[in-house]
């Protein structure tokens, strides 16, 4: 059966890129306002559901070659590797460092090591949900 | 990070770098730079040796988890620095010798990994200090020994010998730990040293003697001690290197090693004295009897093992009679026999591992091991024979090899033992030295059966795979080194004995040491026209005698018919826990994911409305709650209305719309209650889910009516009514009480602690970043598991390619 859907197709593509914008501020505005890895892993995660769904599966991942099983596994292995980052510097396990830097054009700005950590953690959720979505659908 | 405590971890390094170099280098042979690490290792410890045996103690601490006093240290004496040397110096040997025994056609990549893996973790047992630690490198120890027997894993044997020895060694090293877990309750600490420091304050304690049985069980089972020494043969499944390394040198040594570190514990006590002496003694004769019977020549070394263990464990167990006496000029006399323990470790060492490499050579170069098919290879195989040779003279305890020294040490520690008054010794004591005289005679004959058998007599060509020729020089290199050691330890004993063994004793006998007694002892060859030099030659008469007449008395082996054997028994245990554990397990695996789901709810109603009436939790008082507003109501109301409609629903879609009701209102209720962070992952989480149900509800078939019976139907009525009323009292029972105070406070200083002003993500990714990580490996895991359990479908020539 083939459904004629171009309006659907259209308002994906346009639509697509505001989640995916949405996913990248909700992920850095965790630090100090709602959001964080987790919801913007999610939000990028539902991000390329839409496309999934729209389009079919073949095209997406002939536009998207990506294995998101290792997506997954990096994910983790950043996580967990923050973790032994701080070891190195003789603190305990996971202990997270921060501090404020003067960086031109942009000002006073905040680094911490939380976003490495939280950005493991999206790409886990990024890479388990999209890795479930895809087997679930594809199974015959 | 210490050097000593970064000497255990370079092993581990290079186990998770040699997948890498085997992948890319593949001109030049792994074992190469697997060689390169013990061999580092052993130029590094043998560089401490000096002071070492100037009495020194080298302890180096790295923290671990230290808030419950567990910690890496590393803590080398000279019982640690000879069992170390050990390690990386036959490690090194066995590992030039699997570059020419494994053709480069094998997996070898995932050998030497798990040798590495190995090789570490036996570094980690003889070097902790801390007993949770030693257990972790115990068990570690297990598992590689596993993966190497089961290195050819397509056959059937190696697979089950692999199970065998894992089942039989890690139940003894969780025996062990628990042992080690009582001996820290009576002593609060876990610090071995510590615990011999204060050995008096817990020999009076309850626990004292079951935490000595239950470490004991480690040791034995981990050193094929009688009767758990049946792992041993099968474990010979293993590549021969392994079975040279692991098997005979190095990690059978670690219960010894664990009895030996805890003799200052446990020694002196009657007990331990029977129990180590006794199974040990005894482990010798069994292992040697048996031993003559063999065809194998691997099986023949095995029990060979089995035996020489047994004899060393019993020295240990005659040395720490002297611990009963304390410390006076006539109880140093015993300490003797511990000594000559750790002077036998050392040649066993030498003189098995070439024995095994000789064994492997023979295999490589004819293709069989059966002695019935051996024979007349002295002249193709000049060089091997000699070394052959070597290693079952001096097995047998012949001069000039070092095996004669140790055996001499221990018949006069036999003897010296049947003269001890205590411990019921008066009765008991000679049957000691005979057993270890009748256990020689056996050693005799089996190592005569092993040269004579394989080297001399007729040689059948056609009953070889191959013709015999020597092979490869390289594979010969390691076993002369050996046997250049057999007869170098004969001529000068005491560069071991003064500068390993002497501070070894001081580590085994810390009270002695202090009194200043002098511990080390002068190996001679020559102790004139003693009763042990008799028991030798009456050794080799009767063995000579007993391999002549050999096939007029092997008939009494029938007498231990197969089916009475250990061996049997432990199949049938095995069989009858699977097969009853299986009828259990069927009886309520029903494969109905609906009766799944009864035992969970019924189970959370049980267990948390059982707390609930207990403890008479279930306080609440509603006025003191906040007032629900309309608004809230509202929300409410139309989620308990989409919550009864999904139970009328005619199709799957209906039913998941109605659901993701319930999930929306409950991101709105988060609104209401001003939590945004929920409120955002919970919108998130359901858009996901609702589209996750509808891909999976595509390959489910229409919804039918349900034809259920009634009772069924009340029984769910019964849960769900049951489920909810306990979630509700739970919900409410949470506001009513306050048995804590409120930590609160401590997450408003987020900012200022972790630099963010969202407190929610401050707990998430750095007060309590640990369940985060954790979370975050589960979802993984579970993806993986989704993703295997769907697309990863067994082939069916799977089958084949086992059981070859």
């Amino acid at each position: 059966m083939k459904i004629n859907n171009v309006i659907l197709r259209t308002v994906a593509k346009l639509v697509f890129f505001i989640i995916l914008t949405l996913a990248v501020y909700l992920f850095f505005a965790g630090h100090n306002s709602p959001g964080g890895g987790f919801s913007g892993g999610l939000v990028l995660a539902s991000a390329l559901v839409l496309l999934f769904i729209v389009f079919d599966i073949e095209t997406i991942q002939k536009g998207l070659p990506i294995d998101f099983k290792l997506v997954a596994a990096f994910g983790a292995f950043l996580s967990v590797g923050t973790g032994f980052g701080a070891l190195v510097f003789g603190e305990n396990f996971l202990t997270q460092a921060f501090d404020y830097f003067n960086i031109p054009f942009f000002g006073e700005i905040e680094l911490t090591t939380v976003t490495i950590f939280e950005g493991g953690v999206a790409l886990v959720v990024v890479g388990v949900v999209v890795t479930i979505l895809l087997s679930i659908s594809e199974d015959e | 990070m210490s050097i000593l405590v970064l000497a255990i971890f370079i092993p581990f390094l290079a186990a998770a770098i040699i997948p890498f170099l085997y992948k890319y280098l593949k001109n030049i042979h792994v074992g190469w730079f697997a060689i390169l690490v013990p061999t580092g290792l052993f130029i590094y410890l043998a560089s401490l040796i000096p002071a070492i045996s100037n009495g020194e103690v080298i302890v180096q601490t790295m923290n671990w988890i230290p808030s419950y006093g567990i910690n890496i240290t590393a803590y080398l004496d000279g019982l640690s620095l000879t069992l170390a040397l050990l390690i990386s110096g036959v490690g090194a040997l066995v590992i030039l010798y699997s570059i020419y025994y494994l053709s480069s056609k094998e997996p070898i990549g995932t050998f030497y990994t798990y040798l590495m893996l190995f090789m570490g973790a036996m570094l980690g047992v003889v070097m902790s200090d801390n007993m949770l630690v030693l257990y972790v490198f115990w068990e570690l120890t297990s598992i590689s020994s596993f993966l190497l027997i089961a290195f050819w894993y397509q056959r059937k044997r190696s697979r089950e010998g692999a199970k065998k020895s894992l089942i039989i060694t890690v139940s003894g090293g969780i025996s062990m730990l628990v042992g080690f877990i009582m001996v820290g309750s009576m002593s609060n600490t876990w610090s071995i040293r510590e615990v011999i420091a204060n050995v008096a304050t817990i020999s009076d304690h309850a626990l004292y003697t079951p935490a000595m049985l239950l470490v004991l069980l480690g040791a034995f089972t981990k050193s094929a001690q009688f009767p758990f020494h049946i792992w041993l043969p099968d474990a010979m499944e293993a590549p021969t290197p392994v079975s040279a390394y692991l098997h005979s040198a190095t990690m059978v040594k670690a219960g010894i090693y664990l009895v030996a570190r805890f003799t200052p514990v446990f020694g002196g006590e009657a007990v331990w004295f029977w129990a180590v002496t006794g199974v040990g003694i005894f482990t010798l004769f069994w292992g040697s009897f048996n031993a003559v019977r063999q065809t194998d020549l691997k099986a023949l070394l095995a029990y060979s093992t089995i035996s020489q263990l047994g004899m060393i464990m019993s020295m240990f167990g005659m040395g720490s009679a002297a611990l009963y006496l304390g410390y006076s000029t006539e109880s140093v006399v015993y300490t003797g026999a511990t000594f000559a323990a750790l002077f036998h470790l050392v040649n066993h060492s030498t003189f098995k591992g070439a024995l095994f490499m000789v064994v492997g050579v023979v295999d490589h170069s004819v293709g069989t091991r059966d002695i019935r098919r051996l024979g007349g290879l002295i002249t193709l195989m000049p060089v091997t024979f000699t070394i052959a040779t070597i290693g079952s003279m001096s097995m047998a305890g012949l001069p000039p090899f070092n095996g004669f020294l140790s055996k001499e040490m221990f018949f006069v520690s036999t003897l010296e033992i049947t003269e001890a008054g205590f411990f019921g010794l008066g009765a008991w004591g000679i049957a000691i030295p005979v057993i270890a005289w009748a256990a020689s005679v056996f050693t005799f004959v089996y190592a005569t059966v092993f040269v004579v058998k394989t080297f001399l007599g007729p040689y059948k060509e056609e009953k070889l795979e191959h013709p015999a020729h020597e092979p490869n020089p390289g594979m010969l290199i390691s076993p002369i080194i050996l046997g250049m050691l057999v007869i170098a330890f004969f001529f000068i004993p005491n560069v071991v004995g003064e500068n390993l063994i002497a501070p070894a004793m001081n580590g085994i006998f810390p009270t002695f040491a202090a009194e200043g007694a002098e511990l080390g002892m002068h190996i001679h060859a020559w102790h004139g026209f003693k009763p042990e030099l008799f028991m030798t030659i009456g050794v080799v008469l009767f063995g000579v005698l007993l391999f002549v007449t050999k096939k007029y008395w092997s008939g009494l082996y029938n007498l231990f018919p197969e089916k009475w054997s250990i061996n049997t028994f432990y199949g049938f245990v095995l069989d009858q826990m699977e097969d009853k554990s299986t009828v259990i397990t069927n009886k309520y695996m029903t494969r109905y994911l609906r009766d799944y789901m009864v035992y969970i709810f019924a189970f959370f109603i049980l267990a948390i409305g059982g707390i609930f009436i207990f403890t008479e939790a279930y306080y609440f008082t509603l006025p003191e709650n906040a007032p629900v507003s309309n608004f809230e109501w509202l929300v409410i109301l139309s989620m308990m209305i989409a919550g009864i409609t999904i139970l009328f629903a005619k199709s799957r879609l209906t039913a998941i719309v109605l659901n993701s009701i319930l999930g929306f209102g409950i991101s709105i209720l988060f609104v209401l209650f001003r939590a945004p962070d929920l409120a955002l992952t919970q919108t998130i989480i359901e858009a996901v889910t609702t589209v996750l149900f509808l891909v999976a509800y595509y390959f489910l078939p229409e919804l039918d009516k349900e034809d259920t019976t009634k009772k069924t139907k009340s029984v769910n009525l019964f849960i769900s009514i049951g489920v909810g009323v306990v979630f509700t009292v739970v919900a409410l029972g949470v506001q009513g009480n306050k048995a804590f105070g409120t930590i609160s406070t401590f997450f408003e200083n987020s900012y200022e602690l972790a630099g963010g002003k969202n407190m929610v993500n401050a707990i998430l990714g750095d007060f309590r970043a640990f369940d985060t990580m954790m979370e975050v490996v589960v979802l993984l895991i579970a993806g993986i598991g989704v993703y295997t359990m769907i697309r990863v479908k067994t082939k069916k020539e799977s089958d084949q390619i086992e059981d070859k």
